[in-house]
């Protein structure tokens, strides 16, 4: 049984050391034995997840043996490539530069997206930047309905509330993004009989904040059990570089900065680290208020967000369903 | 005439044939929409569209809240307001009108 007393952020620590000998001797049994595979394929994306993965599959496997890439396109921030250089750098692993802005464009990814944000700001167009969010989520009972927020070349910025169309067209063409990377990462993987590594951590394997066929494909997944937090102990300890470890946490997904926060989760991620810890855990909302830095009515919505996400959640992490076992594999 | 029964009834068929897909399955009138897992976020928001364009009401930002919004009772309630306010507003703009011409 739980008390006030006991619940502390600290509940998270984790031991680094044994931990990062756990994770890498999995790697080493899935890519080497289970999957016969020569080695590890990685988006480096200059965050703290993919430095950490990346880490661990050298850990793993050897330098040798890791192959990292990098995927900029139009709206990427030139950060996302330089600190992912500096990864693959501080671990002598071979690395390739992918533009994928030319498929995109060929996809029409940004043709469809301004078509869809136009539908809602008519003068949208070259030289604006956007970003979606939601509302505050946590202080009210709110639904999460997402805004546009764009600037237009002046400098000005503007928000406004999305339709479902709209919404739904701006994401569907954005997917295109984390859909491509995978794609990349699979011909590097086909071409040198490697495996894939996925890079979610517990909050974004759980919530759901992966694009289906995108992000969320992979061979394996070695940080999908880690809250954030502890990813972050696992990057101190391997040395991931200090910037790294200090960079906000963004989707890198849209032209206007766009923190995780603002996009899927409604709080900071420390703090949602905590709550999603007390819901698995089925601490009472009022006794984890004090751990999260939150009030009792807060940690209630955000377990009631942390449930209503799991349930969409279910499809995005669902595999092809069966009508019947197929017999013989 | 636009009764709470005919807003409960419209909405319960919109519900129906947009969420649960034309399947039978019951929910009671002060059933939460997303409690019962009916009515996601991006439904809400179609559910909003749908309320715009029959009503011709327009849901504000800060209205984007379950109270208004999660249940059959909560949305005839809802309606009811708006569509008196907008009535209230329609009736003041006719007095002020009809002194305008006295």
């Amino acid at each position: 049984m739980s008390s006030c007393s006991t619940i502390s952020p600290d509940v998270l620590q984790i031991d680094a050391a044994r931990e990062t000998e756990r994770i890498a001797a999995s790697i080493r049994e899935i890519v080497f034995n289970q999957f016969k595979r020569k080695g590890a394929v990685i988006g480096v994306s200059g965050g703290i997840d993919s430095s950490v993965v990346a880490f661990l599959c050298v850990r793993a496997l050897g330098n040798e043996h890791v192959v990292v890439l990098f995927t900029p396109e139009a709206d990427s921030s030139p950060d996302s490539l330089r600190l992912g250089r500096m990864v693959a750098e501080s671990l002598g692993v071979r690395s390739a530069v992918e533009d994928i802005s030319p498929i995109l464009r060929g996809a029409r990814c940004y043709e469809r997206r301004d078509e869809a944000i136009r539908t809602v700001v008519p003068e949208y167009g070259e030289g604006y930047k956007c970003k979606i969010v939601l509302p505050n989520l946590v202080d009210a009972d709110r639904y999460a309905v997402f805004s546009i927020v764009v600037q237009s070349p002046s400098g000005d910025t503007n928000k406004v509330r999305l339709s479902t169309s709209a919404y739904l067209g701006i994401v569907a063409a954005t997917n295109f993004k984390q859909r491509t990377r995978k794609m990349i990462e699979y011909y590097y993987a086909d071409l040198l009989q490697y495996a894939v590594a996925g890079t979610p951590n517990r909050l974004e394997y759980d919530q759901g904040f992966f694009v289906k066929g995108g992000d969320g494909a992979a061979d394996f997944k070695p940080i999908a059990h880690l809250y954030k937090s502890q990813v972050y102990q696992l990057a101190a300890y391997l040395g991931v570089p200090e910037e790294i470890q200090r960079r906000p946490s963004t989707t890198d997904t849209y032209s206007l900065e766009q923190s995780q926060e603002e996009f899927y989760f409604s709080l900071p991620l420390a703090k949602m680290d905590v709550c999603l810890y007390g819901k698995n855990n089925g601490i009472p909302a009022a006794e984890l208020g004090p751990a999260a830095g939150l009030d009792e009515k807060q940690v209630q919505r955000v377990y009631a967000m942390i449930e209503s996400k799991r349930n969409v959640a279910r499809y995005l992490r669902a595999a092809p369903v069966l009508v019947d076992e197929v017999e013989g594999l | 005439m636009l009764t709470s029964s005919n807003v409960a009834q419209d909405v319960r068929q919109f519900i129906v044939s947009n969420f649960l897909y034309g399947q039978e399955r019951s929910f009671a009138d002060d059933d939460s929409f997303m409690g019962e897992g009916i009515v996601d976020s991006t439904g809400v928001l179609q559910l909003v569209e749908f309320l715009e364009e029959t009503y011709g009401i327009t849901v504000e930002d800060e209205e984007l809240i379950p109270e208004n919004l999660d249940s059959l009772n909560n949305v005839s309630a809802y309606l009811a307001r708006k569509l008196n306010a907008a009535a209230s507003v329609d009736v003041l703009q006719e007095t002020a009108a009809g002194g305008g011409n006295a």
